[in-house]
């Protein structure tokens, strides 16, 4: 049965110290968080700690706990701190990180997380003021260095714990690795292991060269299409938190939109076995990789039964199937009312697609790129391994402002700067993390302990109180807005939430 | 150019049809074109002065 598609993403920054011989990005990462807190929540930290003790990211949806699999490391003394619009920033394998707040929507996932965006350039500008003059940190929204490391977009979906997981794989890995044709951000050249960089010019996405496997509980190496992590932060009788790895970070708001929006949908339709055709793909990640290579979106992809497919008839068969899903059941288990308009978003930019992909050089990042890059090229007569092109495609997801290219080359906005610089400091209304991020503003200074599904309070008196927060959709402004509101105290408020 | 011509689709049979709306396509086309030369020398401003060092010493550790 369908469930609210509560919504988060996570993304990895890379990151740059300038100015200096020895940079160290853990340093960096440390220093550009603590920076933003002390100008902009200093209730925050270093009080507010993360409370790890409900992680567990070894657990297997597949209903082992593997002892053997690299259970990310969980750097307890790095920066690791809780933002009051309900965020979590910090720092993770030596990258600064940020975790959006649980939204309601598409919609909602790019306002908060272009708000991510401008707390990581505020932390930029409030980062140099505690450098030396002649050195800088520079961040990057993208995934890869060009040298084999790669670093992720990680994005979340809440579904029913009763959907067969086995579902989830087969229509999952088949939306996954089409989706690419309009989710890639772009990328020169290749890190295919045994492949020469020059033998790709460019390809569709960051990601695909680093992905391995179908099916895995692995995040930092041999990269599954579908990650197994079993972690819902939530009731765990009744949700599963599906953690999606695959993608690209996106520049382009459009973009964002679409990768988000058109996986609730499928996943919605996946809890209600509501997808008229199952694709089976020989080799799913070479199939992946394929994709990612096939600039004219056309390249015809082998099914197990020895037949073939186009990545766009993939997506064209899901997304009618969305229409006709949302024309009979609504829209309350695909994303809300906001799917409808993913659906039309989604259906124009596979009709353009089909057509020209240059007409989407506004709204998808992997043509925005290439259209400039390629232009680039022509005016200087250059070669696709030339340096200054690769320097463009990092330059590309640079976030300062004066130096971003993604800011320059106009691509379409569909979120208010209003919403934005609201959503840096509030959280959304229409989920759990307002009930987090208000508290945190109203009582920050007696937080001891936070995480997604509880926050821990030190009322004055012994024990510490912890309240949990099981249910994504509940402790919305609507369920708590005027108790948080009326209440002065957490003492107060922990009294009128046990009445 | 051949270039911008590799990302079309393939023309089938059935799509010669759209051959007819070129005319159309590339008097946009002429503006896209003027607007990404102008945006070329803008960005000129703005990019690495040493593009190969720059590429060279972005260098990330793995993440997830």
């Amino acid at each position: 049965m369908a469930v609210p598609k509560t919504l988060g993403v996570e993304t990895e920054y890379g990151i740059v110290l300038r100015g200096t011989d020895d940079p160290n990005p853990i340093s960096a990462s440390s220093l550009l968080i603590n920076a933003y807190l002390a100008v902009r929540e200093p209730q925050s930290q270093p009080r507010v700690s993360w409370d790890f003790e409900d992680e567990s990211p070894a657990r297997d949806a597949r209903g082992e706990t593997a002892l053997s699999a690299l259970a990310p490391s969980i750097e307890t003394h790095l920066v690791n701190a809780v933002l009051t619009n309900g965020a979590r920033y910090y720092v993770d394998h030596a990258h600064p990180e940020y975790s959006t707040p649980e939204c309601a929507d598409a919609h909602s996932i790019v306002v908060h997380d272009r708000a991510g965006e401008e707390i990581l350039i505020e932390s930029m500008r409030a980062a140099s003021t505690m450098l030396r003059p002649e050195q800088e940190i520079v961040v990057y929204k993208n995934n890869s260095d060009g040298k084999g490391n790669s670093y992720g977009c990680h994005e979340n979906y809440l579904m029913d714990r009763a959907t067969p997981f086995g579902q989830i794989v087969h229509h999952g890995i088949a939306h996954l690795i089409t989706r690419q044709i309009f989710t890639g951000a772009g990328k020169v050249g290749t890190e295919l292991p045994g492949m020469n960089r020059g033998e790709l010019p460019y390809q569709l996405t960051q990601r695909a060269d680093f992905f391995e496997e179908q099916v895995g509980l692995e995040t930092t190496l041999k990269r599954p299409i579908i990650n197994t992590r079993d972690e819902p932060h939530a009731d765990a009788r009744k949700y599963r938190r599906l953690h999606v790895i695959a993608g690209d970070a996106n520049m382009s708001e459009v973009a964002t939109y679409l990768k988000v929006g058109t996986t609730a949908i499928v996943l919605g339709m996946v809890e209600e076995s509501a997808i008229s055709r199952m694709w089976h793909f020989a080799d799913p990640v070479r199939a992946m990789q394929q994709i990612s290579a096939d600039l004219s979106v056309d390249a015809l992809l082998d099914l197990d039964d020895g037949s073939r497919v186009r990545a766009i008839d993939v997506q064209e068969a899901l997304c009618e199937d969305a229409r006709a899903f949302i024309e009979k059941r609504g829209t309350e288990a695909v994303g809300g009312p906001v799917a409808i308009d993913v659906v039309d978003r989604w259906a124009s930019t596979l009709d353009s697609l089909r057509r020209d992909p240059m007409e989407l050089a506004s709204s998808i990042d992997w043509i925005a790129k290439y259209r400039l890059l390629d232009a680039y090229r022509e005016r200087h007569g250059l070669q696709w391994d030339d340096a200054r092109l690769a320097a463009m495609d990092l330059q590309y997801h640079d976030l300062r402002p004066d130096r971003s290219l993604a800011r320059r080359i106009g691509l379409e906005t569909i979120v208010s700067q209003a919403a934005v610089d609201e959503a840096v400091t509030h959280p959304p209304i229409d989920t759990r993390a307002y009930f987090r991020g208000e508290c945190l503003r109203k009582w920050g200074d007696q937080i001891v302990a936070a995480n997604w599904d509880s926050l821990v309070f030190d009322v004055g008196i012994e024990p510490l109180r912890r309240i949990p927060m099981m249910e994504p959709t509940r402790g919305t402004r609507d369920h708590v807005g005027s108790v948080l509101e009326e209440c002065d105290t957490p003492l107060e408020l922990l009294e009128r939430l046990r009445s | 150019m051949a270039e911008r011509e590799h990302i079309k689709r393939s023309g089938t049979p059935a799509e010669s049809d759209e051959v007819e709306d070129l005319p159309e396509t590339s008097e946009s086309g002429e503006k896209l074109k003027a607007d990404m030369d102008d945006l070329l020398d803008e960005i000129d401003e703005v990019l690495e002065t040493n593009a190969e060092d720059f590429v060279k010493s972005y260098i990330q550790k793995g993440g997830q």
